[in-house]
């Protein structure tokens, strides 16, 4: 920490950090003074004049330097003529500042005067009544009725969609420009901005969708009035009606932490549904932000296909059953047969998988963990360690990402790698297409993506300015993804980037390390329990003597899978939706989404962080841990299973890493900054403060022997000269069936598609909006064209879980599709 | 005893106070706190838009309020925002008032009203539409139909904000 300097505030002294703001400082001092445009995460630009407060320097006497002193000995202080606005002027030694005189109040009262001569005063029905920082100022300090005409007011718009997912409210706006600098700075999606001047000054966008950011939501939050509203909550309750629960996002490894809102609806029967997800402070993962598909995207739990009943196969079909019998029925069927694989997704909890795992293993079966990337072991012994916090990288550190898009894969660390990169750390982007995080690297390594092995290596020998960059490095940390590797491949990827980060002697430091950008929020938390990729599943499946399945849909996503899994004697599927594993299962166990029951996740840099029941399970459905350990009970295999944090228990006493663990120790919190959640509100906006659990980073495990030499793996070269190399890419708005009941992002998901370089696409003579028929043996697949100039040539990207059965990147021959004709 | 029967014969000669409800009804004090309409425009509007600070200022937690959104096509009341549920549980009502005072818009109000039976519980939860008044005449019922761009203000403009 810097120098501190010592002020006094209100007659309180208190030092603090040189060159903090006054606003934070009293803040620091328990001393609130009010602000609009000002947000401790963004610059201060001091457009509203809300924080306006009287400030005293010493005086100085210029021949000595030294400060003059009063005739009782304290120093002269000298009060400037006006105001000064707390949120521009940073604090310096010997200040003397005065928030409660009659000065200052009345310039407040003035300028709540000012913005409300135009604001609509609808507070009965807009959304942010309740918990408006517009309205507790002006409680706090306005003047309680106004000298202005009404008829004098401006009417705006107060209906204008900003895109499908933000309503804007014109008339509420008092143009703070939180939301336009949240866009242009934090966001880099300048998509929103102001237009016109003086009273006619008002906020437009002018993207095509409107509002086109991941991040769009959070203006919501950080805007001090109800101008910027959603789409999904619109009038959905007032906010002192709902019943906050603490959560964790469930769409990707970043885990960043929510707050379910809870109230009872009418249209639901009468059942306590969730009204809006909103973010939750934890500065070591989300600090007070989360993506649109985080806030939008749980409307999957209360889809009303998911299963609610066990199913169990006779006579060929599947027939409603009850929990007992297909409990009896999934035990039978298991202990018949040896040779149980089970395969699981990374949608399970620590606990689910814990379970899972004691139990195939007790039947001496084996546990796969549903992925096509590798490296978790590697994430566990060269993995961030400690306190390890993103937000401590800056000058003199690294970051390397590699194989991976992270603003459509992980949204969260893409802001925190770009704030790194801000605040002066070297970012490397290596892959095999431009990305949106490349705007901030230092150096950019662009491979064929058959070659990127080879390159990762020459980081490794090479004299490149990019090497030396990363061995110069402090701290190094390594976010790598999966994007056209195969799975063989990407187990070496980690395994040359572990050695690198051993190699330049940052192994050890707890801010450096390896980080998987997993495709699920558990995947690490697999890993960590003891299950693994399996790189010929096809053929374990097939010849498995029983193969248990749980939140994973091999079937759905690949017909190669699906037929071996027809092959496999026995199978039980555990899922929140009739997939297509669960109608090729014999026995379908309807289990609790992560909103209805209690658990744990680890994410990608293995922070453990629980997650609450925040609405009563759906009936008769049953976590996945619970339905395990009765398996196991009927196959006499003793299990906990009747609480989740019985399990983790257990779980913390198998497991080195997670020792000393329990759910009280996840649910400690520390006080964090910015302060958020108090009764002011016009800090962090209307972000909850976090006092459910901040979670917990696991211990990394020893690197034991020496890194082994990596596999020597080849990228089959293309087999012919037109081949075309077929990647599955990450779309954040993809087709999953997380995110399709999420009706409001409908518009933005990506489609099956094909997106091609203008110059494959002339090769094969298609233009955009043409089909291509892509085969490979026997698979083959007929899809729209995209030409997009950023595509790598030979290379044709599709997104994932669109409908297109890629799991992993293939070559393909690649046609023009001759249209059928139309009858 | 002679002073008791005195007493007797003297009220038998009195006029009766006993009313013989319900066919005549005593008529009730000016500030007498009854039963709740939920009051309509001339237009049949619905004046309630949702707001559930009624419900928010009710003590014993009587009311529920669910609000969603009015289109042109489908409109409830002016602005953008309407009760979709309002229910009230008149079991739980003391007959404070204090949800007619918080009313933005004069649409709960407590009537003279005082003969509320119900034989189940259930009963007594006043629906909205047991609670709305009837359409007035020349209103149309709700929703209704209307002109896009005319009722863009959820709470009519007062003049003067204190009368
Ligand atoms: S919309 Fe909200 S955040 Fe944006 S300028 Fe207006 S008041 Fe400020
Ligand atoms: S960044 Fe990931 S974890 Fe965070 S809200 Fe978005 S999808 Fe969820
Ligand atoms: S009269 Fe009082 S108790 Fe009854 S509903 Fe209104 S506020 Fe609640
Ligand atoms: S009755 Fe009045 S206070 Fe209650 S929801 Fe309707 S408008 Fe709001
Ligand atoms: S000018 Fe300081 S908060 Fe707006």
């Amino acid at each position: 920490m810097g120098k501190m300097v010592t002020l006094t505030i209100d007659g309180q002294v208190i030092s603090v950090p040189q060159g903090m703001l006054i606003v934070d400082a009293a803040k620091k001092a328990g001393i609130d003074i009010p602000v609009f445009c000002y947000h401790p995460k963004m610059e201060p630009v001091g457009m509203c004049r809300m924080c306006l407060v009287e400030v005293g320097r010493p005086v100085i006497d210029r021949t000595t330097g030294q400060p003059i002193l009063e005739a009782d000995g304290t120093p002269k202080i000298q009060f400037g003529p006006k105001l000064e606005t707390a949120c521009t002027t940073p604090v310096s030694e010997g200040m003397v500042v005065r928030t409660q005189t009659q000065v200052v109040a009345e310039a407040r009262r003035g300028i709540i005067e000012f913005l409300l001569t135009s604001h609509p005063l609808d507070c009965p029905i807009c959304d942010k009544g309740g918990e408006c920082p517009l309205q507790n100022l002006t409680m706090a300090y306005g003047p309680g009725e106004s000298r202005f005409q009404y008829e004098d007011k401006m009417h705006l718009a107060k209906h204008v969609p900003l895109g499908e997912l933000i309503y804007l409210d014109r008339e509420r706006c008092i143009l703070c420009g939180r939301c336009v600098r949240f866009q242009s700075n934090v966001a880099d999606d300048p998509v929103i901005a102001f237009s016109q001047r003086g009273r006619a000054l008002q906020i437009v966008t002018f993207s095509e969708p409107g509002f086109d950011s991941y991040f769009s939501g959070n203006t919501t939050d950080i805007c001090p009035v109800g101008a910027l509203t959603t789409a999904d909550f619109r009038f959905g309750a007032r906010p002192w009606e709902m019943i906050p629960t603490a959560s964790i996002c469930p769409h990707c490894p970043v885990g960043c932490n929510l707050t379910l809102n809870v109230r009872r609806e009418a249209a639901a029967g009468g059942r306590e549904v969730i009204k809006r997800v909103m973010p939750r402070q934890n500065e070591w993962v989300n600090e007070i932000w989360i993506c649109d598909k985080g806030r939008f995207g749980y409307h999957y739990t209360e889809s009303p296909e998911r299963l609610r009943q066990p199913l169990v196969r006779k006579n060929g079909r599947l027939e409603p059953a009850t929990w007992e019998e297909a409990l009896a029925f999934a035990a039978e069927g298991l202990r018949e047969r040896s040779g149980v694989v089970a395969l699981a997704g990374g949608r399970l909890s620590n606990e689910d998988f814990f379970n899972l795992y004691q139990v195939v293993t007790a039947r001496q079966g084996r546990a796969v963990l549903y992925s096509t990337m590798a490296g978790g072991d590697y994430v566990q012994r060269y993995g961030l360690s400690g306190d390890a916090n993103l937000a401590g990288l800056g000058k003199g550190d690294a970051v390397l990402v590699v194989a991976t898009d992270l603003h459509e894969e992980a949204p969260l660390w893409w802001l925190r790698v770009k704030q790194a990169a801000e605040r002066g750390a070297t970012l490397i982007v290596a892959n095999a297409r431009p990305t949106k995080l490349e705007r901030y690297a230092a150096h950019v390594i662009r491979y064929a993506y058959s070659e990127v092995l080879e390159k990762v290596q020459s980081l490794l020998a090479g004299e490149s300015p990019e090497a030396q960059a990363l061995a110069k490095a402090t701290n190094l940390v390594i976010f790598f993804g999966q994007e056209g590797l195969s799975l063989e491949a990407s187990e070496a990827l980690a395994t040359m980037l572990a050695r690198l980060l051993v190699q330049n002697g940052q192994a050890e430091r707890p801010l450096s390390g390896l980080v998987a950008v997993w495709p699920h929020a558990n995947t690490q938390g697999g890993w960590e329990i003891g299950f693994r990729p399996d790189p010929d599943l096809a053929h374990t499946l097939a010849t498995a003597g029983a193969v248990w399945v749980a939140a994973a849909d091999p079937a759905g996503d690949d017909p190669i899978l699906a037929q071996a899994l027809e092959k496999a004697g026995f199978v039980i599927v555990q899922d929140l939706f009739l997939t297509e594993t669960a109608r090729r299962a014999d026995v379908v166990f309807p289990v609790q989404a992560f909103t209805e029951r209690e658990g744990t996740w680890t994410s990608g840099e293995r922070r453990v962080q629980r997650f609450y029941p925040a609405v009563p399970e759906l009936e008769n459905t049953r976590p996945d841990f619970m339905i395990v350990a009765q398996v196991a009970d009927h196959l006499g295999i003793p299990l906990v299973g009747r609480s989740a944090s019985r399990v983790f228990d257990e779980l913390a006493r198998a497991l080195p890493a997670f020792a000393g663990l329990s759910y009280t120790r996840l649910a400690e919190v520390v006080e964090q900054w910015p302060l958020v959640g108090r009764g002011d509100l016009y800090y962090g906006g209307t972000v909850y403060e976090n006092t459910q659990g901040l979670g917990v980073r696991l211990a990394r495990m020893s690197a034991g022997a020496e890194l082994s030499e990596w596999p020597a793996v080849e990228i089959a070269p293309a087999p012919a000269d037109d081949a075309l190399y077929l990647v599955p890419v990450v779309r954040l708005y993809d087709q999953g069936q997380t995110l399709v009941p999420s009706h409001l992002l409908q518009q933005r998901m990506a489609r099956a598609a094909l997106y091609l370089a203008p110059a494959t696409a002339a090769q094969l003579g298609v233009q955009t909006g043409e089909r291509v028929e892509v085969s490979a043996g026997e698979w083959a697949e007929t899809l729209t064209v995209y030409v997009d100039a950023n595509v790598p040539v030979k290379a044709g990207l599709v997104p994932r879980s669109t409908g297109v059965p890629l799991r992993q990147p293939l070559w393909v021959r690649a046609q023009r599709a001759v249209l059928e004709p139309q009858p | 005893m002679l002073k008791g029967l005195l007493e007797t014969l003297r009220s038998m000669t009195e006029k009766p106070v006993t009313i013989q409800y319900p066919e005549v009804k005593r008529p009730v004090r000016a500030r007498f706190r009854g039963r709740h309409i939920l009051r309509r425009y001339e237009n049949g509007l619905e004046r309630c838009i949702g707001c559930a600070l009624c419900a928010a200022a009710c003590p014993s937690d009587a009311i529920f309020v669910e609000a969603a959104e009015n289109t042109d096509d489908e409109r409830y009341s002016p602005g953008e925002r309407y009760a979709r549920v309002y229910e009230i549980n008149m079991l739980r009502c003391i007959f404070c008032g204090f949800c007619e005072d918080a009313c933005p818009t004069e649409a709960i109000v407590l009537t003279d009203n005082y003969e509320l039976t119900f034989t189940d519980r259930h009963h007594s939860i006043y629906t909205k539409e047991m609670l709305l008044e009837p359409v007035p005449e020349g209103g149309k019922p709700t929703p209704q139909k209307v002109e896009p761009g005319v009722y863009t203000r959820a709470i009519p403009i007062m003049q003067d904000p204190t009368d």
